[in-house]
């Protein structure tokens, strides 16, 4: 129930954005709840942005894991 | 690699696996409270892959399945009364006291399943003479949905039967039932995505129990387990962030804005697990006129959410585990569930059919 998928903003018109969830699946979705630009990735749950992804968090995460895992 | 592989990555898990060995001295239980957790967890059979004295439970994480009986009651009454339900698609197989939504479909009543709170309002703005009311279920991550909904005015034929719950409270209740002996709870991701790190302050606080919100990769899940074991080591009980790509701080403050001016906090009833303090959500006076229950007089005198025989109120919150039940796959099954677990694709019992659990998988 709470699965919420990540897509990119395509084209956005007022709150409604046109997001592409991957492999050309293409959807509208409601923005009113972040602050989106096109490019950005957004969280979707139900119809719903619920927060603009943090690449660079991603990125981050992955790096401090290896880190972590190889130093100790 | 994409980073949604990097995620899955098995060279990264075999590390995470090796250092969590190394890690876990004696016993440990973790409980997680999130449906999709239950899934990532089984599907890629992490239980299998943790060491044995790690176990993983699951708390009452699904909310179709914590749904109480009088609540699909009333949305059936409301049915074989002249109104249209619109819900989401798990919700109308889940038993009520007698019988489902997709019984009272059978039997006449209109029910429609949507896939997003914003086509309830596209159906009822296309059929103005019709009645609506939609069945708004979902923890803090789909509340924003129902707020939004309401505050953008929705057509005057369409009102809410609001059955939304918040998962703080339910993950004190699980500290209260002293022989759970969780020792760490991996929080739910996207329910975090609102909130924040916040509402969980409490349970190192109170509780000297440590606390990781992880993301749905299976590295998230794995790598959760290890900082909850790398704060036991440590002798530590603090709230930490392993899905920092989705999660701040302090969550969505606009969401939770829009959710505060809608809502206020009240107690609420979960199924088999009765009334849990300040864990339900209910309209403000200004957006009463939204109210379902108030609009056409909904009352349910009695109900039962739980058939005989049937364990949900002890698979919800991680005391026993599905096969453990004596209905689990021989009269509850996914193609005839009898219990609310077995119902949705987030229930405990449901995960494990699906995955082919016949034995438990430690």
């Amino acid at each position: 129930m709470c699965l919420a998928i990540p897509a990119e903003v395509l084209e956005i018109k007022g709150n409604t954005a046109k997001v592409d969830c991957g492999k050309g699946v293409l959807i509208d979705v409601n923005i009113m709840l972040v602050d989106t630009q096109v490019g950005e990735y957004v969280l979707v749950h139900a119809g719903y942005a619920l927060h603009v992804i943090d690449r660079k968090a991603a990125e981050e995460t992955l790096q401090m894991w290896e880190e972590i895992l190889n130093n100790e | 690699m994409t980073e949604k592989l990097k995620f899955r990555d098995p060279k990264i898990a075999k590390k995470i696996i090796a250092r969590t060995k190394s890690l876990a001295s004696g016993y440990h239980k973790f409980c997680h409270v999130c449906g999709t957790h239950e899934w990532t967890i089984t599907h890629y059979g992490l239980r299998t892959l943790l060491p044995e004295n790690i176990d993983v439970i699951a708390g009452p994480g699904c909310p179709v399945c914590i749904l109480p009986a009088a609540e699909i009651d009333e949305a059936i009454w409301l049915a074989l009364n002249g109104v249209t339900i619109v819900t989401f698609g798990d919700v109308i197989r889940v038993p009520g006291s007698e019988s489902s939504l997709q019984e009272a479909k059978a039997s006449g009543g209109d029910i429609r399943i949507v896939y997003s709170e914003r086509d309830a309002v596209k159906i009822a703005r296309r059929e103005p003479s019709k009645d609506f009311v939609f069945l708004a279920i979902g923890f803090e991550t789909t509340v924003p949905t129902t707020a939004v909904e309401i505050l953008n005015k929705p057509p005057k034929n369409l009102t809410f039967l609001v059955s939304h719950r918040l998962i703080p409270p339910a993950m004190e209740l699980l500290l209260g039932i002293g022989d759970l002996n969780i020792d760490g709870f991996i929080a739910p991701g996207h329910v975090s995505t609102i909130i924040g790190m916040q509402p969980y302050e409490i349970f190192p606080k109170a509780y000297y129990m440590p606390t990781v919100i992880a993301g749905f990769e299976p590295l998230d899940v794995l790598f959760a387990i290890y900082m909850l074991l790398k704060q036991i080591k440590n002798g530590e009980a603090k709230v930490e962030n392993e899905y920092t790509r989705s999660v701040t701080r302090l969550g969505n403050i606009r969401a939770q804005k829009i959710v505060e001016k809608v809502f206020k906090v009240v107690d609420g009833h979960w199924r088999g697990l009765g009334r849990l303090p300040l864990s339900a959500l209910a309209f403000r006076e200004a957006f009463e006129k939204y109210d379902a229950r108030r609009k056409y007089n909904v009352k349910i005198k009695s109900s039962r959410d739980l058939l005989p025989g049937c364990q949900c109120h002890l698979i919800m919150i991680g005391k026993i585990v599905p096969t453990e039940c004596p209905l689990y796959m021989k009269i509850c099954t996914p193609q005839a569930p009898k219990g609310a677990c077995m119902v949705s694709n987030e229930g405990t019992c449901r995960i494990w059919a699906k995955h082919n659990f016949v034995v438990k998988i430690t």
